[in-house]
């Protein structure tokens, strides 16, 4: 591949997108050059993958303009970003698990010989792109599900290079690796880019942004906040970068320090395959927030102390008592609560009525006969306590607003007078109204005893609710905060950046 | 993090699904010779594996088909009918004139590969799923067959009869059919570029089309093939029966004889994972099955129960192996 001359290979100019309205990305420029290692940062929902998605033909971008090598294209779909030379990865590999290594390179392109695929072409030139790359360990021939998570991401990547990509743009590639894989997955970056290859390198791990990259935009709020020489760069000043922004919604008041009780959830040592063994206590009237990156852990957390994914290791105590809580449904009898991060698949039974979703949890595990009437009179009362409009209870659930569902799963949850409530993203999708009802809701059962977890990506949501802080990092517990510490705090121990367990807000 | 969990448990032999079937054929050939034998039979006397190997041409003609439809993600309901209306378009086209059979022949293509054409468009163009389409055109069929036969019509000159009946040494011609189509298949599946890109758009529709597979069109031709299978399997039942029957194809259930043979052959309903090998053991079994329970003249109920056992067996051992290892993947990203 000969050397750009001095123009960027990718230039992007004043690129915008919107989806129903809401602004997503908007003005933002970047230039990535050749033998380029350009990295993309900046917080969930900053903009970055819908960014790369308008890179690599996904997304029609609103506003702006794309040059490859000097000539303006449009990339109407992602087969055109192929074919003008931009390869992405995602974190979820495009692969056939039952194919061989070459048939999954040359995919919709086998090299032909008198009207039949020539495999004997197809193993040389698959072979020859990983020799190219420094590959020895897998043959052409091997199936891709048998090859480790690393080698796979070794075959999407000279899957990309069969078509000649002069741009790879790469979507957190460590987030599915092993440690001692990632040392691999920096060399090939290396190798690639001594070839002359672009790449945007989309991650939120200051590490290996630090280690890989020679040039950092940062996102945020879906605008470009600043582009910078990573030689110029330190980890605190990409973090002020990646947030610091005014509050503009007030939270309820918090508990007066101290005020905590009893504890009534402890784990000490409580792991499984996803989560290093965690040691937490949840008090009873405070709101615990649980943050951290996407992946980080904080759902596997939720969904073990639930009993969807459990815990295998380690001691489980409610109210001083040692449990074992191994279905969901030994979880509702031991009075927990689970407030899914994904209401419509797992939290709403979408046409079934409001007054069906609210009975779920109730009917599922008390005896049929057991008070029937009156409990279907509670949780009217209930709904009608957390507020929820709708056209009346019959009403299909699917009909009723993001907030207005939400709250009818907190009426579910309510009627089970849970004494640990965990809640995962509680207000995502929820319009500025609805989240203030539901932050108060979430007060009120913390102060009427209840112990709640509250997992949340939105920063200001964290700091504003939580009384005390813990954040997560790669399946374990990286630090833990006190009430209203900085942006700056919960991202540095979230990336990476920060590395003591204990930070002083 | 770790494998241990998967590795500390025990281990199946390292078969795959395909040499598992023909494991299995091998034992039902053993077993059901031994319990023949001991009933002062022979399974494999000269007419018992005639006729074990002409019941199994049929099926197995159809149920070639049917892999290359289950491999791509889909999945033919109407074989059954389309068999049934191509033995009496075969029969009623000859009309007992032997000029008349390439004509048949032609007609029977072009009827079976255009009921292929309906269904592959129906999935592809109007997204309706497989079961549903091919179900709906089997009934279509079925409707017309009902309104328009009471009982057989047509019939087969004594040169077409050949195709049902004639041999070369212990092997009928029919058999030989049934293995040039499955050779077909087989080296369609392998060594076309058609075939790759069947079993990548059954293994993933959306990485096959981001591929560059023109996913829709595969799956049209692997329909049309699919039914061309069964049309084939129509012609032969016409040869052998002498006639068209409107009910062949159901009576003999090739419809869900067919995908029972597909999967245990260890091609997996989803798609994107077997082969054609799988099946043709898969078809050789359920032949064995009912030649060991012809002799023993054991009754039709038991028979079935059998049947039913190994096909559920089978699938649990293949579902069991296949958690295992993505079990083991799971436990690999973790």
């Amino acid at each position: 591949m000969p050397p750009d001359s001095d123009g960027p290979l990718l230039r992007m100019r004043g690129v915008g997108k919107a989806f129903f309205g809401v602004r997503v990305l908007d003005d933002v420029d970047l230039d990535l050059h050749s033998g380029q290692v350009h990295a993309l940062v900046g917080e969930n929902g900053a903009g970055k993958s819908t960014l790369m998605k308008i890179a690599s033909g996904v997304y029609q971008p609103d506003a702006g303009t794309l040059e490859l090598a000097g000539q303006p294209v449009t990339l109407p779909d992602p087969r055109a970003a192929q074919a003008a030379g931009i390869g992405i990865i995602h974190q979820e590999f495009n692969l056939l698990p039952e194919r061989t290594v070459a048939e999954n390179v040359f995919l919709g392109r086998e090299p032909m010989r008198r009207g039949l695929v020539d495999r004997r072409a197809m193993h040389a030139r698959t072979a020859e792109l990983l020799a190219g790359i420094g590959e020895d360990a897998i043959t052409p021939q091997a199936r891709v599900g048998r090859l480790s998570v690393a080698q796979q991401q070794v075959v999407e990547i000279v899957k990309a290079l069969a078509l000649d990509a002069r741009v790879l743009i790469m979507d957190e590639p460590t987030a599915s690796l092993a440690e001692h894989e990632v040392e691999l997955l920096y060399q090939l970056v290396r190798r690639l880019q001594q070839r002359g290859i672009g790449i945007l390198y989309v991650s939120h791990r200051l590490t290996e942004v630090f280690d890989l990259s020679g040039r950092i935009t940062v996102l945020k709020d879906g605008r470009r906040v600043t582009t910078l020489d990573t030689a110029e760069a330190t980890a605190d000043t990409l973090v002020r970068h990646m947030v610091g922004r005014e509050l503009s919604h007030y939270y309820p008041e918090r508990a007066a320090p101290g005020s905590a009780g009893a504890a009534r959830l402890t784990l000490s040592a409580a792991g499984n395959g996803r989560l290093h063994p965690v040691d937490l206590e949840l008090r009873a009237g405070e709101v615990l927030g649980v943050g951290g990156l996407q992946g980080s852990g904080r759902s596997a957390l939720a969904r073990a102390v639930f009993g969807i994914d459990g815990f295998r290791t380690g001691r489980v105590l409610l109210d001083g008592e040692p449990v074992r809580v191994r279905s969901p449904r030994q979880a509702v009898r031991a009075g927990i609560a689970y407030v899914t991060e994904d209401r419509k698949g797992e939290g709403l039974a979408l046409s079934q009525s409001v007054l069906d979703n609210a009975l779920l949890a109730q009917r599922a595990v008390r005896p049929r006969w057991f008070g029937r009437a009156a409990r279907t009179t509670t949780v009217r009362e209930l709904l009608d306590a957390v507020e929820v409009h709708a056209a009346g209870t019959e009403q299909e659930i699917r009909y009723l607003s993001g907030g207005n569902q939400q709250k009818v799963v907190l009426a579910r949850w309510l009627a089970m007078t849970p004494r640990v409530l965990l809640f995962d993203e509680p207000t995502r999708g929820i319009d500025v109204g609805a989240k203030a009802a539901i932050h108060d809701l979430i007060r009120r059962l913390a102060a009427d005893g209840a112990a709640v977890l509250m997992i949340s990506s939105e920063l200001p949501e964290l700091i504003g609710m939580s009384d005390r802080i813990v954040v997560m990092r790669d399946g374990a517990i990286a630090g833990e905060l006190p009430a209203g510490a900085s942006e700056e705090a919960v991202m540095g121990l979230a990336t990476g950046a920060a590395t003591s367990t204990e930070v002083p807000a | 993090m770790s494998t241990d969990g998967a590795r500390t448990r025990l281990r199946l032999p390292a078969l795959d699904a395909t040499s598992g079937v023909w494991a299995a054929l091998a034992l039902a050939l053993m077993l059901g010779g031994t319990l023949v034998a001991l009933d002062g039979g022979s399974l494999f006397s000269e007419s018992s594996t005639i006729s074990l190997l002409q019941r199994a041409a049929g099926l197995g003609i159809v149920a070639v088909g049917q892999t290359m439809a289950i491999l791509a993600g889909s999945l033919d309901l109407s074989v059954a009918y389309v068999i049934s209306l191509t033995s009496l378009v075969a029969a009623e086209t000859m009309a007992g004139s032997d000029g008349m059979v390439l004509p048949a022949i032609a007609a029977v293509l072009a009827v079976s590969a255009a009921i292929g054409l309906l269904n592959g468009l129906l999935i592809t163009k109007l997204r309706i799923n497989a079961f549903i389409a091919t179900l709906g055109v089997g009934l279509l069929i079925k409707g017309y067959l009902e309104q328009g036969y009471a009982g057989p019509a047509g019939s087969v000159p004594t040169s077409f009869q050949h195709l049902g009946y004639d041999r070369i040494g212990p092997v009928p011609l029919s058999f030989v059919l049934f293995a040039a189509v499955a050779a077909a298949a087989w080296f369609t599946l392998r060594s076309t570029r058609y075939g790759h890109h069947l079993i990548a758009t059954g293994g993933d529709l959306d990485v096959a089309r981001l591929s560059g597979v023109r996913t829709d069109r595969v799956l049209i031709r692997t329909h049309v093939i699919c039914s061309l299978c069964a049309g084939i399997a129509g012609l032969y039942l016409a040869s052998r029966l002498g006639a068209g029957a409107p009910r062949v194809g159901a009576e003999g259930g090739y419809d869900l004889e067919s995908i029972a043979a597909v999967v245990l052959g260890g091609t997996v309903l989803a798609g994107g994972r077997g082969g054609v090998a799988g099946t043709v053991g898969g078809v050789l079994l359920l032949a064995v099955i009912d030649g060991v329970f012809n002799q023993l003249e054991v009754d039709s109920f038991f028979k079935q129960m059998v049947r039913g056992v190994v096909i559920v067996a089978a699938v649990a051992v293949y579902a069991l192996r296949l958690r295992r290892t993505s079990d083991r993947r799971k436990a690999a990203v973790a």
